[in-house]
């Protein structure tokens, strides 16, 4: 075959795949929106679920969605970062630090079912945490702690080496440099990572489903006793999560109006995953304006 | 990381500090003859610390690291034990286990506990995404990098960031409410197996490695394009012959990478795949895999049964394939240095 034509068909194939996946997402997305934003309303956002009859809400799992996320993100965010400040500042070439990153691998490949039964076996049943938010949250931990990890690290690897060099000629120790220097640097790019990695929290559920557990108690806004069984901020309730319920109303429920209520969830998770990317986006750019005072 | 000579600089600018830091001591000594108090509150454990930064940073950097390593034994530990115990506690063959094609678990008198079905799907599934996800991923890296690099990345980047985010349980939402009835309609069949089970997982994989190839393409050098080009190459020639086997070991991780996230996907498979028993017998038949199995009876077991222990014992070959595919993803990543 003449070379210039194949090239031309290789070409359109090319840009034809490419458009393939750009219109995959947006008919997913058109799909999801369509679907679901018409199922919600005030009602369905803030009813409970119910376990058989129709017309169930989705209040409780969107906040267990919002506190289990809140929960993890204040054990990981402190954890992740530091790890990612030895691995890029710190560490030598030496085999501890090897080690260590081969761990930060494994854990970051780990399939979240593992670690969903991971969190069975030590927190629910060795430590007798039960099925609870505090479970789920510590699962999610050690499933997302490596993401911080690496968001922070790479964002670390990016400031410059002038800075670094700034830094120390002032006579500064090295953890003064990081905390006055590095860390202000690279927060837009950590600030954007987390964010991000908040969204994908938002949406897990393989991981939760044997931690948080299949169902909630409905939850007494008004009770803000942390310690009372069906108060909002209980640690040790059982929650079920807006994607577990996805899953769960789809997979193992009974109610008629599976399909109404999957879709409307559906569309909220999107949403609010779709936020979260918003909102990492504008507020590093800002950020980064204010602090580099471009 | 850091170059050797700040590091210098820090431990002799540390040393200046702490000369400092005696003539300090040398005044409070002083004050001390007067009121002895203030010098026990000087020398306490968190004033120490809070002088010395240094230290304070190294603790909790060290914490950070303690906890990864620690997560990560304890889960290897812990899932290894518990996943050995139906052979060593409950006295199944580990042979019959892998290779048996019956999964009775409730039968009375005699249960049989067979896992290749699931062990088969979780390939099947997996091997049929990579087929999917592979061309398109790869050429959209392509689109992204060679064929229009100005805006084709500005264009492509936010749509694969927004698609890493969607949530897997999205994405089975989509396939039961969406392809299974398209299989459906096609087929006559049920809808639900492995096809259907491909299509989600290989559409959820899709940017991860799109993303990675196109870092992949992108990390070519410009010079061996020009090479190309100047011998006279068509771009399609330019990129079979040149890019394609330059970018290869890491073509290959980012499928490989793919591979590990679709291997261990669990509940956008569940909803999909038909959740059979049996080894299916064509691509629209259901079948089960060893994630969908342990999502589907892990809570209604109680802690040591023999149910229980066997579905440990199919979450140690999931952990044990994760393994598999770092160390594929490090010879992978040994052969790009070397070329």
């Amino acid at each position: 075959m003449n070379s210039r034509l194949l090239n031309r068909l290789a070409i359109s194939l090319i840009v034809a795949c490419a458009v393939v996946m750009v219109g995959t997402l947006a008919a997913l997305l058109g799909y999801i929106l369509y679907q679901g934003v018409s199922q919600i309303s005030w009602s369905f956002l803030t009813s409970d679920s119910s376990a058989f009859q129709a017309g169930g809400g989705i209040k409780n799992q969107l906040w267990n969605s919002f506190y289990i996320l809140f929960i993890t993100m204040l054990l990981t965010v402190p954890l992740g970062t530091a790890g990612g400040i030895y691995l890029a500042e710190y560490a030598k070439q030496t085999r501890f630090t090897a080690f260590i990153r081969s761990c930060v691998e494994v854990l970051a490949s780990l399939p979240s079912i593992v670690v969903g039964m991971f969190g069975l076996l030590v927190f629910v049943n060795y430590f007798n945490w039960e099925y609870s938010i505090l479970s789920g949250a510590v699962a999610l931990t050690v499933f997302n702690l490596p993401v911080i990890v690496r968001v922070t690290e790479n964002a670390l690897c990016s400031v410059s080496e002038e800075q670094r060099a700034a830094g120390l000629a002032l006579g500064m120790t090295q953890w003064h440099t990081i905390k006055k220097v590095f860390l202000p640097a690279a927060f837009p790019g950590i600030l954007t990572g987390v964010i991000l990695c908040a969204g994908r929290v938002f949406g897990e559920s393989a991981a939760l489903l044997f931690t948080a557990g299949l169902s909630s108690p409905n939850l007494d806004f008004t009770n803000w006793n942390p310690l009372s069984a069906n108060s909002p901020l209980n640690l040790f309730r059982s929650a079920e999560t807006l994607s577990v319920h996805i899953w769960s109303v789809n997979s193992v429920g009974i109610i008629p109006d599976a399909k109404e209520v999957a879709a409307g969830a559906a569309a909220v998770l999107v949403i609010s995953v779709l936020t979260f990317n918003l909102v990492a986006r504008l507020l590093g750019r800002i950020v980064e304006k204010k602090m580099t005072g471009k | 990381m850091s170059p050797l000579c700040p590091v210098y600089t820090i431990k002799s600018r540390k040393g200046v500090c702490k000369m400092a830091f005696k003539g300090q001591q040398d005044s409070l000594s002083l004050a001390s003859k007067t009121g002895g108090r203030l010098i026990r509150e000087g020398f306490s454990f968190k004033n120490i610390l809070q002088k010395n930064g240094e230290l304070r940073g190294k603790i909790i950097i060290l914490t950070s690291a303690f906890f990864i390593i620690a997560a990560t034994m304890a889960i290897t530990l812990f899932l290894t034990l518990q996943g050995l115990r139906a052979f060593t506690v409950d006295g199944i063959n580990i042979i019959d286990f892998i290779t048996g094609t019956e999964w009775q678990p409730n039968r009375d008198g005699n249960p049989s506990y067979g896992a290749l079905p699931f062990i088969f799907g979780s390939f099947a599934v997996t091997v049929l995404a990579a087929l999917v996800a592979a061309p398109i991923g790869i050429a959209s890296a392509l689109f992204m990098t060679e064929i229009a690099r100005k805006w084709g990345q500005k264009a492509l980047q936010p749509v694969i960031e927004i698609l890493v985010g969607i949530p897997s349980v999205v994405y089975g939402l989509i396939g039961l409410s969406v392809i299974v009835p398209f299989i459906r309609s096609q087929t006559g069949g049920l809808g639900f197996g492995l096809l259907a089970g491909a299509i989600v997982v290989g559409i959820m994989i899709l940017p991860t490695v799109t993303s990675i190839a196109a870092d992949a393409i992108k990390s070519v050098p410009d010079d061996l394009r020009h090479a190309s080009y100047a011998l006279g190459a068509t771009k399609w020639q330019t990129i079979y012959k040149v890019i394609i086997p330059a970018a290869l070991p890491s073509l290959l991780t980012a499928v490989v990478l793919g591979m590990a996230r679709a291997f261990g996907e669990a509940l956008a498979v569940q909803m999909v795949i038909g959740n059979a028993r049996g080894i299916p017998d064509s691509l629209v038949d259901p079948a089960a895999t060893l994630t969908t199995i342990i999502t589907l009876s892990m809570g209604h077991t109680t802690s040591g049964s023999v149910l229980n222990d066997v579905l440990w014992s199919l979450g140690l070959i999931l952990l044990v394939m994760s393994y598999v595919f770092i160390l594929i993803i490090r010879y992978l990543s040994k052969r790009r240095k070397l070329s």
